[in-house]
């Protein structure tokens, strides 16, 4: 079998899953519906069978699923959990903010956690308030916890597989829009990469766009949308946010002299600001006011006409564009 | 040392080691908020007699008594809460959120309950391993009350995990009577209700611990899951050290005290006729124990800054 496959973004990150079960022994792999029925998205379909009870369902109990999570990684197991959506992390809060990320630390590295989370966010057509936030700035204001949120299939398994080899808890934040999406090929059987690092999805002189998430997709267009009328945007999606990959962007900046920050969740405290003032903090010359485009502050609507008058939208984010290069 | 001079001797150890944090902390040589576990030695000392090396012990704020029952050293305990580098986790996890993993004391939690899902968590993780090793989880009544208990209760019982879980029900949950908000104050009834064997037994007796305590590690090294512990022991100081516990009605600490299980057990011993010198001889030799390490620990050099920053990943 050649290495390189045709993936759906999922088929991705079901592959990178029985890979780190087939890997490593110590692996376990459970949540709500993952086994028997292959998760609801499908994403788990088929390990089961293949891993046996290594690969099991558990009750709807996330404060459970993820403290036995961190008893288990203390052990010695390395546990991959799925939360089924980043909003129900929220009732089990404690034992990622208040347990895992303390483990190592608090023990002066006697013990670790090395368990990997995986769970996915955002907005999609009609889905209610409490299954659409971005939450990652809640997790990235946390010492502690690595955080990923890869958008293409090779970088969902790529990333999935470093996750589960970093002896620190991982969050792995994936898009269930990005699931189903066009097969593209993915190269299997690397040797897992470290944690850490970017793509540069569009090189370009004028002015820097940093992103993340499913929403990187919408700022690749409107890149494409401003080049058509000269403006060349350098566009850097952020595959790690933790440790996130501060030298890039500044490096991009000192080039471009301009700056937008693009990202679903909404601005006030998002990441966007930290992005921001790492760059602003290092006397990085501008030649405009950097600039933050996300959701609006406020709640996520149902209807998709509502939800699109809070999200930031590719026009929108082309006109960021304009007004930074031409003022 | 016979069983039961074993038994004395560690709930003394316990006392002592209590009594001593409670002065360096008045002192002003500890500071912070300090839980001590006066009154309630029996259910550590019988609990950890019956534990094997590869299990893990996961332990509440109020764990002092636990990790030394477990074999951690009170000198490191007592140069943690000093912030002596010598501290077991160099001065990082403090009174309230320190762990000895070398003595399978995997750790105090200063979240009411959250240390229930990862005993759960080490108990799964024994169905994998080979080791052999039960999980004990510790934690008062007022955990009861903790969503995230019974969700973990819920898992060891359906995944049949082995885990011991033991509830320290010493009628206070921190400042407020158990009985004030539960409807059923027998506990253990909801553990019953989850399917999981349970027991209520007297807390202040090591003995009657220690029996309930080998049942449940066999049940849980045979597959046979989970067990609960509900032991009704009385706390004989504040939740907290400078706690007035004025919400205690008149009568009842001395009651308590005549109840506690170190008094108990003497007038035990003394009536089964062992002398009066052998028995103080035990109290004896946990004082010399508790002061050596004290003195030890006191001389210890502080914890270094220039560490602060270490080990927060790998």
């Amino acid at each position: 079998m050649s290495d390189k496959v045709k993936l759906t973004y999922g088929g991705a990150v079901n592959a990178a899953l029985a890979r780190c079960l087939e890997q490593y022994p110590e692996t376990i792999l459970y949540g709500e519906d993952v086994a028997l029925p292959g998760g609801v998205f499908g994403v788990t379909r088929g390990l089961q069978k293949a891993f046996g009870e290594r690969v099991f369902d558990t009750p709807i109990s996330e404060t459970a699923m993820l403290g036995a999570a961190v008893g288990a990684a203390m052990m010695g197991r390395r546990p991959i959990v799925e939360i089924m959506w980043m909003d129900f992390a929220l009732v089990a809060f404690d034992q990622i903010v208040n347990q895992a990320a303390n483990v190592r630390y608090v023990s002066e590295g006697r013990l670790s956690a090395p368990l990997t989370i995986r769970t996915q966010q955002g907005n999609a057509p009609g889905a209610c308030a409490q299954h659409s936030q971005n939450l990652e700035a809640l997790l990235l204001h946390v010492p502690g916890i690595r955080v990923a949120m890869p958008v293409s299939a090779q970088d969902a398994h790529d990333v999935l597989i470093a996750a589960v080899a970093c002896d620190d808890p991982v969050v792995v934040i994936e898009n269930r829009t990005l699931y189903p999406g066009a097969k593209a090929e993915v190269q299997l059987n690397q040797p897992p990469q470290p944690i850490g690092g970017h793509r540069r999805r569009r090189r370009g002189d004028d002015v820097t766009v940093v992103t993340w998430g499913a929403i990187s997709a919408s700022v690749q267009a409107a890149a494409d949308l401003v080049a058509a009328e000269g403006i060349g945007a350098d566009v850097i999606e952020a595959v790690w946010l933790n440790p996130f990959d501060t030298e890039a962007v500044q490096d991009s900046v000192r080039r471009t002299g301009r700056l937008l920050v693009v990202h679903e969740a909404n601005v006030t405290g998002g990441f966007g600001a930290e992005v921001v003032a790492r760059v602003v903090e290092a006397g990085v010359p501008l030649k405009a006011p950097p600039r933050r485009l996300g959701a609006q502050d406020t709640r996520i609507p149902a209807a998709v006409a509502l939800a699109q008058a809070v999200l930031p939208q590719t026009a929108q984010i082309a006109d960021a564009l304009r007004a930074l290069v031409k003022g | 040392m016979a069983e039961p001079l074993e038994h004395l001797l560690g709930m003394w150890r316990i006392r002592i080691l209590e009594e001593t944090v409670q002065q360096l902390r008045l002192d002003g040589d500890i500071v912070g908020s300090v839980h001590l576990a006066n009154g309630q030695e029996a259910i550590a000392v019988g609990a950890c007699a019956q534990l094997k090396s590869q299990d893990a012990v996961f332990a509440t704020y109020r764990g002092h008594g636990w990790a030394l029952a477990r074999g951690v050293p009170a000198h490191g305990i007592l140069a943690e809460l000093l912030a002596r580098k010598t501290g077991v986790n160099g001065g990082r996890g403090g009174s309230a959120y320190f762990s000895a993993p070398e003595y399978g004391f995997y750790g105090e939690n200063s979240i009411v309950g959250a240390g229930v899902p990862i005993a759960v968590g080490a108990a799964l993780a024994a169905k994998f391993d080979n080791s052999g090793r039960v999980s004990l989880a510790v934690f008062g009544d007022g955990a009861m009350n903790q969503g995230g208990v019974t969700e973990a209760m819920n898992l060891a019982a359906v995944k049949s995990l082995p885990v011991i879980l033991v509830c320290e029900n010493n009628r206070y949950s921190e400042l407020t009577p158990i009985e004030d908000m539960v409807r059923n104050p027998d506990l253990s009834a909801r553990a019953g209700a989850l399917g999981i064997p349970a027991v209520r037994i007297d807390g202040n007796d090591p003995v009657q611990v220690s029996t309930a305590i080998a049942l449940a590690r066999q049940n849980a090294a045979h597959g046979l899951g989970p067990t609960f512990v509900e032991a009704e022991t009385r706390r004989i100081v504040g939740h907290y050290i400078g706690d007035a516990q004025q919400y205690r009605p008149e009568g009842e600490l001395e009651a308590d005290l005549q109840a506690e299980p170190i008094k108990r057990f003497r007038r035990q011993l003394e009536g089964a006729g062992v002398p009066n010198e052998i028995v103080d001889g035990v109290e004896e030799k946990a004082r010399r124990e508790i002061k050596e390490a004290t003195e030890r620990a006191l001389a210890d050099p502080p914890v270094d800054p220039s560490t602060a920053l270490e080990h927060l990943y790998v």
